[in-house]
């Protein structure tokens, strides 16, 4: 049964964002961010986005970039215990993202994971059932990226405490593959020839 | 040497700080009350208060609170808490009583943040909480019945 | 495996489970004296000291207080509340003043009146066989009271009345319990006991708060795994990753490295650190490499185990049950039902993992844990100490659940702790303490079991019926086999399809005992687990096949005044039976008797995205007496809550020997959101009390799958309910 709730909630995700997405398509096809530094073409710039998407498909960013409850493992399965959003994105009273995740770090004993700000990324950060262009998109728009621009974006990858725990997520969970370094280079490429995303 | 402050009075520690505080409370402090149910925080049954919210206490490292205010079952105090243990004695919530510590602990937080919570609230801020033996009709009649107590 | 007086056993099932008769003659007032008195508080040096051994039932205080010790483990289920009720309302003693205790292993008071000599907490017996003793006891100290208030107040005794622990006389005069105690210890036991009148009664059949709330409402309450001693080591096994392994070479090089462990033993269950505290304990554990020996251990998965269960299924197995000719029956069916239902082993996992505290005393040891058996326990941890039951010491404490995992007929947790504390050559008190992987990977689970029948019907009647059960016996090979195992053929496997109380004239039950080394325990309501499931799953089936409402069709066959009937009908009637049900909704109804019970419920469920809701079960109970409607409601409800989580999720399966699950959470209980709304409602009767532990359980499947087929039309079979809702 959980498996089938997961399916249909999955379903329904993606449903909306197709139409969501196709919407965005259309509006945002010219929000490209300002470029970051060095240079990079047009192609480079969508090169660099196929790499950067290879990470973000990965459990460690798509489990929180979530709609309303978080997933949970390799195997993305729905977190269990069942967490909300609620108003601030740490849950809601009673079952708040600190009452099991630490800020300091992953658990050594009980293996929950943990790191600073650890939290569900704002709803309008949702990767759930969008295409890679769909969330290429929504990452170079600063009202769906946290208001970041192009070198805050950087430092996001390459700096963010949160992000990096991608790489050392502890016990029992697949760590991102690529090197932080060699992502963070490929987002800069991206941004440099111009935040191009596929269609 | 570390120290922690739990139910309003401060112990120096000599323990390691990824010591999970479930242990430090229950073998270093012969604080039983907070239990061990999973280890992972699967279950809720070591639900301690880390600055008055639920915090589980085996997925806790010790190191990160220090300087905190720790509340355990034993130190329990004010008029939720006793509103909740109140409720939870009117209806005989309990059958093993396991859990029970936990699940007062996590209806407390609750109420603290929610005066008057649904059914819906109830579902979601006590979803971590587990009773096996299945007290949930009473836990969720004594949480309405410990609001109602203190409106 | 244990073998172990089996002569000391009552040899029939029925007075094992049933045999009320046995209680009054069994008890023999005359051998003890039925109370004594506390020391008054520690360091009160003119405290009278204890002036009896307390192997009695009652200790009554100089403040009135009045200790009831327990001969039943309390575990959730209420027994301490109930036993003391019993006493009380005898005894007349003030309810503010009732505590308890459990009692010590001493078989020649504290046996199950049901198990012969045993001591021991299950078959949800033990209101049953305390019934009568229980209020002897109280009346017995009352008749004590009085006799020594009449010779002080030099009165009648029959002039005097007690009521709430307080004794009076018309003249004026008067005595708290606590002010006679003395006096009334000097008394003889009487010989003939008259007990009250049911008008009379006070307590029983009343709300009375459960004793046992204070404590775990504060955090106050000791359970096993809270006990401490001085000095005490916390011991952790690494136990072989298939049953039926075992360690070979070990290395333990790192796990001695980490701080506080202190030792690492070898032991017949695996390997066992110990160390000062539960979390070196746990790391010391980590850092071992042990090469497990598995050549005799069980290597398949779930699904070969399940063909051959269906392989055996096939062929003439042990007879079970016989009426008429079922065969042949079948042969003149107009139409023939088959069904297959396959339930998947379950742990029990109770909140509190099994845990102990053992130390050893100069000929023997003493055991601080939530025993349920204490009979087998002692005894199993005197083979391993060489030395004799009478030597072990058993302490019960309160535990956190079981439902069946503590009443073990191996002592695991116990054997184990044993052995340890040997290891070490019991230099220190030692705790074991199992984890949550251990407990959901360790074993002891409710069998895997298929079912497979055939049922015949003609003219909307059930001509006959055929039915193959497939399970590893429980029993066999445990102390109990020589009990409820008869021609091969294990009670606790076909108990509810065999002997079923449903009027059909050609029925055949066949069993097939699996071979695994998978160890199986009971689980809270033992073979009714699956059966209750498999017979009214197909009743609703058959009812409507033949055309027929699933509560007219199941009375039909029932007997004319059958306690059965009785039930099916107050939860038809509660539940509103038949009413309009919104689109995508539907009730079903199922009954189920079990342990001198009987429950009927009708579930209510809706279909929702991806499942179902199971929005409320109304439950009919028939307990006999119910001595405290409150417990038996929350005995109820808590089944419910307990059974949710086998209905929607729970199961343990094997890839290549190994156990999938490890934690709550692939091994999920019932959480809030999952609970329905339960209402229970009882029978009002005059028959002597059973038990309300388990007979909550087994209705609660069939109820919920027969009121998803009439939301949906989708059939659930075997559990858990998975799979698309749809039909």
């Amino acid at each position: 049964m959980r498996f089938a709730q997961i399916c249909l909630r999955q379903f329904a995700v993606i449903s909306l964002s197709v139409v969501f997405g196709t919407a965005l398509l259309f509006w945002q096809a010219s929000n490209n961010l300002s470029h970051g530094e060095g240079t990079a073409s047009a192609a480079d710039s969508l090169k660099a986005w196929d790499k950067i998407a290879t990470v973000l498909e990965n459990p460690r960013c798509l489990n929180c970039h979530q709609v309303n409850s978080p997933l949970q493992g390799d195997e993305r399965r729905l977190h269990v215990p069942l967490v909300v959003r609620g108003e601030d994105n740490l849950g809601v009273p009673g079952m708040r993202c600190t009452t099991c995740h630490s800020q300091t770090g992953n658990n050594p004993t009980s293996s929950v994971p943990g790191a600073p700000h650890w939290s569900l990324a704002p709803l309008e950060m949702n990767w759930q059932g969008l295409s890679p262009g769909d969330i290429c998109r929504q990452l170079r728009d600063p009202k769906k990226n946290g208001n970041r621009n192009a070198e805050k974006l950087v430092t996001h990858f390459a700096e963010d405490e949160l992000v990096g725990w991608g790489w050392t997520p502890g016990k029992g969970r697949m760590p991102v593959a690529m090197p932080r370094a060699e992502l963070t280079e490929h987002v800069k490429t991206w941004l440099a020839g111009g935040s191009e995303c596929p269609k | 040497m570390i120290t922690l402050n739990i139910n309003g009075q401060n112990h120096d520690l000599d323990v390691e700080p990824e010591m999970p505080l479930l242990w430090v409370l229950r073998d270093r402090l012969n604080m039983t009350g907070t239990k061990f149910g999973c280890g992972v925080a699967q279950c809720g049954a070591c639900t301690v208060h880390v600055d008055g919210e639920s915090r589980r206490s085996c997925s806790t490292m010790v190191g990160d609170v220090v300087g905190s205010e720790i509340t355990t079952i034993e130190g329990l105090d004010g008029k939720v808490a006793k509103a909740v243990q109140t409720a939870w004695q009117k209806l005989d919530v309990v059958q093993c009583g396991y859990c029970q510590s936990g699940q007062i602990m996590s209806a407390i937080a609750l109420l603290s943040m929610i005066e008057k919570p649904t059914d819906a609230d109830i579902d979601a801020g006590m979803e971590g909480n587990i009773c096996r033996c299945g007290t949930y009709q009473r836990i969720r009649a004594a949480i309405h019945e410990a609001a109602k107590s203190l409106a | 495996m244990l073998k172990m007086r089996q002569a000391d056993m009552p040899t029939s099932r029925r007075a094992f489970l049933k045999g009320a008769a046995v209680a009054s003659a069994t008890f023999v007032l005359g051998t003890f004296v039925p109370f004594g008195r506390f020391a008054l508080a520690e360091g009160d040096a003119a405290a009278p000291k204890p002036v009896i051994d307390p192997n009695f039932f009652l200790r009554i205080d100089s403040d009135d207080t009045v200790t009831v010790l327990l001969k039943h483990l309390e575990m959730g289920q209420g027994v301490s509340t109930g036993l003391s009720t019993l006493v009380a309302e005898e005894l007349d003693a003030d309810w503010s003043k009732m505590r308890f205790d459990h009692g010590p292993n001493n078989p020649k008071v504290f046996n199950n009146l049901f198990f012969g000599s045993y001591i021991g907490t299950g078959g949800s017996t033990s209101m049953a066989n305390s019934w009568t003793q229980m209020r002897q006891v109280g009346a017995a100290a009352r008749a004590m009271f009085v006799a020594a208030a009449a010779k002080q107040w030099n009165v009648p005794a029959a002039e005097i009345t007690v009521e709430n622990s307080v004794l009076k006389h018309p003249s004026g005069k008067s005595a708290r319990l606590g002010e006679l105690v003395e006096a009334a210890m000097k008394e003889p036991v009487p010989q003939e006991i008259k007990l009250k009148e049911p008008k009379d009664w006070k307590y029983i059949g009343q709300k009375l708060p459960r004793l046992d709330t204070p404590g775990k409402t504060t955090g106050k309450a000791i359970f096993a795994l809270d006990f401490r001693r001085p000095n005490m080591l916390v011991a952790m096994v690494a136990r072989p990753p298939r049953f039926g392994g075992t360690a070979g070479k070990v290395d333990d090089a790192a796990a001695r490295k980490i701080a506080g462990v202190v030792d690492v033993v070898q032991i017949p269950s695996g390997v066992a650190v110990l160390a000062k505290d539960t979390w070196a304990a746990m790391r010391g554990r980590e850092a071992l490499t042990i090469d497990w020996q598995l050549d005799k251990s069980e290597g398949r998965s779930s699904d070969e185990m399940l063909a051959e269960y269906r392989d055996l299924a096939g062929k003439p197995g042990l007879k079970a049950d016989r009426r008429g000719d079922a065969a042949a029956a079948l042969g003149n069916a107009s139409d023939v039902h088959e069904a297959e239902f396959v339930f998947p082993f379950l742990a029990h996992a109770p909140m509190e993992p099994m845990n102990c505290v053992i130390e050893l005393t100069k000929d023997g040891a003493e055991i601080w844990g939530g025993s349920q058996f204490q009979s087998i326990d002692d005894y199993a941890v005197s083979q391993v100490l060489g030395t004799t039951p009478d030597k072990i010491k058993i302490h019960t404490l309160l535990s956190g659940g079981s439902f069946g995992r503590r009443a073990n007929a191996f002592a695991d947790w116990a054997v184990e702790a044993a052995h340890i504390a040997k290891a070490i050559g019991g230099k220190a008190p030692v705790q074991l303490v199992w984890t949550r992987e251990d407990d959901i990977k360790g074993g002891l689970y409710r069998p895997m079991v298929l079912h497979k029948l055939k049922a015949g019907l003609k003219d909307g009647r059930i001509t006959g019926w055929q039915h193959a059960i497939v399970a590893k016996s429980i029993l066999v090979g445990t102390p109990f086999e020589g009990m409820m195992v008869k021609d091969g053929v294990d009670a606790t496997t076909v108990e509810g399809v065999a002997e079923t109380p449903y009027q059909i004239e050609n029925f055949a039950v066949d069993v097939h005992n699996a071979k695994t080394e998978v160890p199986v325990l009971w689980w809270r309501s033992v073979g009714h687990s699956h059966t209750a499931h498999v017979m009214e799953t197909t009743m609703d089936e058959l009812a409507g096949k033949a055309g027929q409402d699933p509560l007219a069709f199941r009375l039909s066959y029932l007997k004319e005044g059958a306690r059965e009937a009785g039930v099916l009908k107050l939860a038809a009637e509660k539940a509103g039976w038949g009413k309009e049900m919104p689109a995508g909704t539907g009730q079903g109804i199922a009954m189920h008797h079990s342990f001198g019970s009987y429950v009927g419920m009708v579930a209510e469920v809706a279909a929702q995205e991806g499942g179902f809701k199971v929005s409320r079960i109304v439950a009919a109970v028939d307990v006999g007496i119910a001595i405290n409607p409150d417990v038996i409601a929350a005995q109820v409800e808590g089944a419910i809550g307990f059974a949710m989580s086998a209905i929607l999720r729970n199961r343990i399966t094997f890839k290549d020997g190994v156990v999938e699950q490890g934690n709550f959470d692939d091994y999920e209980p019932t959480r809030m959101k999952e609970m329905p709304v339960v209402e229970v409602h009882l029978v009002t009767s005059a028959e002597p009390p059973s038990g309300i532990g388990e007979p909550g359980l087994p209705p609660l499947a069939p109820a919920i799958g027969n009121a998803i087929f009439a939301a949906t039309g989708k059939r659930f079979r075997s559990l858990p309910f998975q799979g698309p809702i749809s039909a």
